[in-house]
């Protein structure tokens, strides 16, 4: 159950960190189907990879907008017609929305969450019936401690990510006996276009190569939820725990 | 938080960008732009307070290799560590390396870096075959030493200043395997130093020596002249040594007392017993070109005030005297850092207008920040340098003067006429106030 896989499908796949995993996957022979809507910067990674992998695995390339939830299904059938063995997904797709926007608008809100959520969620329903009939696979979804507790700057994206990883949590108990394993990747602050306006300093700030190699790690491994780097996970316990009413007071909370 | 490898100066900037495509348009941006690679420089060439930096280590893809002409066409993000574990498996090596494999090929343009193989290869700017450029204007230019000449001398060595490199093509030389056959020889003092140098540069394509910069009197210029070439084809049944990445890093700052003389001396006498005892065998490259990227973020080692880098060369005609007082000035001073590094540098010339290699030997030093009496004995081995006729090394400056660096880079008029209006960094400002 814990080997590395032999096909997987990164949704997402031009992101920083979906990039770097990608090398890493390919550097240990694992062959890639790269699924991302921009078609310029996926032939460029695509040339990437096929260089880095020097013949030794196999790459692919599909374009397609995954912010379009009601599509993904139909997207998926095509790729497994397409690599029957693949064995392994990793769903790295997602946008920071801009939360004052989302406040102002709620059309601007539902696309986060469309992108963010749904479409995942869709995705992830198409793959969980495929996998569960083959009673393999392993399925890997990037969210975000932003889930872990909703914040006065950043609810949106968070209630996106906290409601996929119930969805996760879910699938998992179903999967699990049927031999799929589900893995929930908390990244926390990382160094990536999508945060390049925050005041990225400090020591809890890590490189997309980091998050990437705990992925990797993650994929081998026996983990359910897999914070990103390590120390998020007593950090966001720690926050859970503060009650609600002397949080909503913290400067944290913002 | 993009800072400079030595922690020197400490800025903030107005902007950060994190770039990745190569085609995209330059960012519409009131304050002046740089890239900024993986920001291994030691000073304040890669820093741009105030303004906005293009973070570009999210630009690093392979775009095409030429496995029978050796030409690698790739981003400027990607590190030449990143580069070498790609084309070393294949046979192919970077032409040119300097002491660290985490620099970013634009950073190694724009800086024009040299290495051990100096007297051999030159320096990198010399392998570049073409570099894309996208200018403020809006135009792309592709230059090399047969297309837009004047662009590309000034943009080799330009420190970033000619507009933002995206991909460039570079010239790789073939090698056998992954391995180099190096010798160490310990010396007593400099005029061993000059001697080894002389008998063993001819033949070795990568030397340098390390030497102990505390040493004083008779054993001034003491260290361990180190030499190497690439390994030979192995004959069938010959086991290379394995080699795994075993490297460490340092996990926090060290209080900055913990490196004084006693210590540093203790580490350069340990340095020269082990070092000096070694002669010939195989070594990775990895091993035996990057020894210090096994300790990573050394940069730590020196606490949280940073270090100063001081590197310079003097012509020949001035360096056996000139490089024999700054090490003595600075074993006097007792602020000697941790292995300073000597290098006769080759006759190969430059191609960019601000390179800094030249006919003539490089000395290196690393100084703990104490303030006000680091920045006077800095001063103190600038009169050394500039009574040589020398120069100092603009990717290790923090500190120095217009007048030094004018008379360092006589072409710095030419260059500047193509400095990209949009595009400035601390450096560059303290330069021409």
């Amino acid at each position: 159950m814990s080997t590395a896989p032999r096909r997987i499908a990164i949704f997402g796949a031009t992101s920083r960190i979906a990039t770097e995993a990608a090398r890493l996957w390919l550097a240990r022979g694992v062959n890639l189907v790269l699924i991302a809507r921009n078609a310029e910067r996926l032939r460029m990674l695509d040339d990437d990879l096929v260089l880095r992998g020097g013949g030794l695995a196999e790459v692919n390339v599909v374009t397609a907008d995954l912010g379009e939830p009601e599509a993904l299904p139909a997207l998926w059938t095509s790729l497994i017609e397409r690599f029957p063995d693949l064995d392994a997904v990793l769903i790295a797709h997602g946008t920071l929305p801009n939360q004052r926007r989302c406040e102002a608008d709620p059309e601007v809100m539902l696309e986060a969450m469309r992108v963010n959520a749904l479409s995942a969620m869709a995705l992830l329903t198409a793959i969980a019936n495929d996998f569960e009939a083959r009673g393999s696979g392993t399925i890997g979804v990037i969210g975000s401690v932003a889930g872990d507790r909703g914040r006065r700057n950043r609810y949106v994206y968070g209630a996106a990510k906290g409601m996929l990883a119930l969805f996760l949590q879910g699938l998992r108990t179903r999967l699990h006996e049927k031999g799929v394993r589900v893995i929930t990747i908390k990244p926390a602050l990382v160094t990536t276009p999508m945060t390049q306006d925050f005041d990225r300093q400090g020591p809890l700030w890590s490189r997309p190569e980091r998050v990437a190699r705990g992925i990797v790690r993650a994929f081998g491994g026996r983990g359910n939820v897999v914070y990103l780097p390590w120390f998020w996970r007593p950090v966001t316990w720690a926050i859970h725990l503060i009650p609600e009413g002397i949080f909503k007071r913290l400067a944290l909370a913002r | 938080m993009p800072t400079s490898w030595n922690r020197l100066p400490q800025v903030r900037h107005a902007r950060l960008i994190d770039w990745r495509d190569r085609d995209a348009a330059l960012p519409v941006s009131a304050t002046p732009v740089l890239a900024w690679g993986n920001g291994r420089s030691r000073g304040d060439v890669c820093l741009n307070d105030g303004g906005t930096l293009l973070l570009t280590g999210g630009m690093d893809r392979l775009i095409a290799f030429d496995r029978v002409s050796g030409v690698l066409e790739c981003e400027t993000g990607l590190t030449l560590g990143d580069a070498l574990r790609f084309c070393m498996p294949q046979g192919w090596m970077l032409p040119v390396v300097p002491g660290t494999q985490f620099v970013t090929v634009g950073g190694a343009i724009a800086n024009d870096v040299h290495g051990r193989n100096h007297h051999h290869a030159g320096n990198f700017g010399r392998h570049v075959l073409s570099i894309e450029l996208a200018r403020s204007t809006g135009e792309r230019v592709r230059v090399g030493p047969d297309r837009e000449p004047e662009l590309f001398a000034a943009t080799v060595g330009g420190l970033g200043l000619t507009g933002l490199m995206t991909h460039v093509r570079l010239q790789l030389v073939p090698v056998s395997n992954a391995f180099l056959l190096t010798e160490n020889v310990a010396f007593r003092h400099l005029d061993e130093f000059w001697e080894l140098d002389a008998r063993l540069g001819s033949h070795w394509p990568y030397t340098v020596a390390r030497i102990d910069g505390l040493a004083r009197g008779s054993r001034l210029g003491r260290g361990v002249f180190l030499a190497g070439r690439h390994a030979p084809p192995q004959p069938a049944g010959v086991r290379l040594p394995l080699w795994r990445d075993a490297s460490r890093s340092v996990p926090l700052d060290l209080p900055s007392w913990m490196l004084n003389r006693y210590s540093v001396r203790a580490l350069n006498s340990m340095y020269r017993w082990v070092a000096g005892r070694r002669g010939r065998r195989l070594q990775h490259y990895q091993t035996a070109l990057f020894p210090l990227d096994r300790v990573q973020d050394w940069n730590r080692l020196y606490g949280r005030s940073g270090f100063f880098s001081y590197q310079c060369v003097l012509p020949h005609a001035s360096a056996r005297d000139g490089i024999r007082t700054l090490l003595r000035r600075t074993a006097a001073s007792g602020q000697g850092s941790f292995l300073a590094t000597l290098k006769t540098f080759g006759e190969l010339p430059s191609p960019g207008m601000l390179s800094f290699p030249r006919p003539g030997v490089t000395l290196a030093l690393d100084f703990l920040n104490h303030g006000s009496r680091t920045q006077r004995l800095l001063s103190d081995l600038d009169d050394v340098v500039a009574g040589a006729g020398g120069a100092l090394y603009p990717a290790k400056d923090a500190r120095m003067s217009v007048t030094m660096f004018r008379r360092g880079f006589p072409q710095w008029e030419r260059f500047a006429g193509f400095v990209d209006p949009a595009f400035s960094s601390t450096f560059w400002r303290r330069i021409n106030p």
